[in-house]
């Protein structure tokens, strides 16, 4: 018998079907079933295929995790969903299939907030991919193809957003980069692939939003459509087009631009430590410029390992685990999907 | 035997209770809400609410029954993963009813039944005077829906979609049941629950694809 509460999360917020299982700091399960494929021939994710990968997928998901974990339902002590931010149709999957799980098995359900779900998978213990508790405050940086935001992390429940990207998200800009170069999507691991052959200061892209008359408005916000109509642009106007060059240089524009606010951040905050998470950390290039960066300013840095940045159940659970130790109140079975969740709403 | 009845194929939400018994079955307790933007929030408490005005625990069920549509996407999906979240967990068979066949069913007539589609669409099927479907449920504009009708030999017609475009229809419109009655679904599923008959994967009939272009290369 042990006094650590052992929690189920539930994760549906993009293309993504997750359901985790954690117990205190440690993952017992972490069960993914992607529907990427389905939307590689759009060029992007559908919402419509999610939200029905989402629904055929949540079952035998569910037994993948309780069967890796070596648990029952009955075992679990509460279930926590992922609420939002994210796309609609596919958020509620998992809320609806959440309230019926947690109805049915009488648990509580607490539905959560998918960007500090980001930051919490990295309390998890080293053994489980994480880096154990977090020295409060921290930076968070969470780029992924839907969110690119930087947020102060004064309490895993309490989160403060500073910024974010005002246009595109970070992942979506390697998407849309990739198919300009006739890359496949998603557009991250090709270009980051391509760019290892090729000189990331070849072309001059820009940085956006880090020019003077920015930093009143948009010190912490990132604007990466700029950029990708650059790259558009100059593709456009050369008939040989050396893809790593294209694909390096843009690549070292975005870690750029990234790095640097995020070390602004934890230098203005007087932070010392910077966590990394969503698909995005995956880049190498933006893993070794931020190691670099944050080595040069005495900074910390925490990126959870590869399969606990992408969207993941196990990182909603552990969510989950702060929340029933902190003794927040359960949500009600009435909770909605919030398509636009604010970061400031860790629990709905 | 005690059994879930969910319903999200249409505007409303429904959650009831239904008593099948060895000849007949028996609704207890019902709650059904009109509000097509809230059917995620809405179907768990309403279930939740039956369950408690019966006196029932979720380990009481025997079965979930739940409408597999036709009907927009975002809400049907919310009936049917409650109701395959709700079969896991308690170890029991889940069983489909389409949800237009509920609208059907006890028709004395030949009958049209319509759901609202949305996009200017129905969904619909023909029913005969004995409330059995002689016809694929679809989607289509109502006015290519209406000159079909002589066809089958439509006297009336049933439901919230038929009552929306009533007067491209031409046929009467009764004023009930607008919506999918749980009555109706306990009705259609009864044997296979006093069968205990094995249960089924609930797939939804979306009859649309996703609305999507596939990028060229
Ligand atoms: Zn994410």
């Amino acid at each position: 018998m042990t006094a650590e509460p052992l929690v189920l999360g539930i994760e549906t917020s993009c293309d993504e079907t997750g359901i985790g299982i954690v117990r205190g700091r440690t993952l017992l399960a972490d069960a993914v079933a992607s529907s990427v494929d389905a939307h590689a021939r759009f060029g992007g994710v559908v919402p419509e295929v999610a939200s029905r990968a989402h629904l055929e997928a949540m079952v035998p998901t569910m037994h993948r995790a309780l069967a890796d974990a070596g648990v029952t339902m009955a075992d679990i002590d509460a279930i926590a969903v992922t609420a939002g931010p994210g796309l609609a149709g596919a958020l509620l999957v998992g809320v609806a299939a959440a309230k019926g799980y947690a109805l049915a098995a009488e648990k509580p359900l607490y539905g959560v907030n998918h960007l500090a779900a980001h930051v919490a998978v990295d309390t998890l213990d080293e053994e489980s991919g994480g880096h154990g508790p977090l020295p409060e405050p921290a930076i968070a940086l969470l780029v992924s193809g839907g969110h690119s935001s930087l947020l102060r992390v004064d309490d895993i429940a309490e989160v403060t957003p500073l910024g974010g990207t005002i246009d595109d998200a970070a992942g979506e800009a390697f998407d849309k980069v990739a198919r300009l170069l006739g890359l496949p999507f998603p557009g991250g691991p090709p270009i980051d692939k391509a760019a290892r052959d090729g000189e990331p200061d070849a072309i001059a892209f820009p940085r956006g939003l880090t020019s003077p008359k920015d930093q009143a408005k948009h010190r912490f916000n990132f604007s990466f459509s700029g950029l990708k109509t650059a790259v558009a642009r100059w593709v456009e106007a050369h008939e040989q087009v050396p893809v790593a060059d294209v694909a390096a240089s843009f690549q070292e524009a975005v870690c750029d631009v990234l790095t640097q606010k995020a070390i602004d951040a934890c230098r203005e905050y007087g932070v010392r430590t910077l966590i990394i998470g969503g698909g995005v950390a995956a880049n190498s290039r933006l893993r070794t410029l931020a190691a670099q960066r944050c080595e040069w300013h005495g900074i910390q840095l925490r990126v959870p390992k590869p399969k606990l940045c992408t969207d993941n159940g196990a990182m909603v659970a552990a969510l989950g685990v702060h929340l029933v130790n902190a003794g927040v109140a359960a949500s009600r079975l009435d909770l909605p999907a919030d398509s636009a969740l604010p970061l400031t709403t860790v629990r709905v | 035997m005690l059994v879930a009845v969910l319903d999200s194929a249409t505007p409303a939400v429904t959650a009831a209770l239904a008593e099948v018994t060895a000849t007949g079955f028996a609704v207890r307790a019902e709650r059904t809400t009109v509000d097509a933007r809230a059917h995620g929030e809405l179907l768990a408490p309403q279930l939740d609410d039956v369950l408690r005005e019966a006196g029932a625990k979720p380990r009481d069920l025997v079965a979930v029954v739940a409408g597999v549509g036709p009907g927009p996407f975002t809400g049907l999906r919310v009936g049917l993963v409650t109701a395959a979240a709700l079969g896991d967990v308690l170890g029991i068979p889940t069983y489909g009813v389409c949800s237009l066949d509920a609208l059907g069913w006890g028709s004395a007539q030949v009958t049209l039944v319509a759901t609202d589609a949305r996009r200017r669409e129905i969904y619909w099927a023909v029913y005969d005077g004995s409330g059995v479907r002689r016809t694929d449920p679809d989607v289509h504009r109502p006015a290519d829906v209406a000159e079909r009708l002589a066809e089958f030999g439509v006297e009336r017609a049933v439901g919230q979609g038929a009552a929306m475009y009533a007067d491209v229809l031409g046929v009467p419109v009764a004023d009930e049941p607008r919506y999918p009655p749980a009555a109706a679904l306990a009705a259609l599923s009864a044997d296979r629950v006093r069968a205990a008959a094995p249960g089924e994967r609930l797939t939804p009939l979306y009859l649309r694809r996703p609305d999507a272009v596939p990028r060229q290369q």
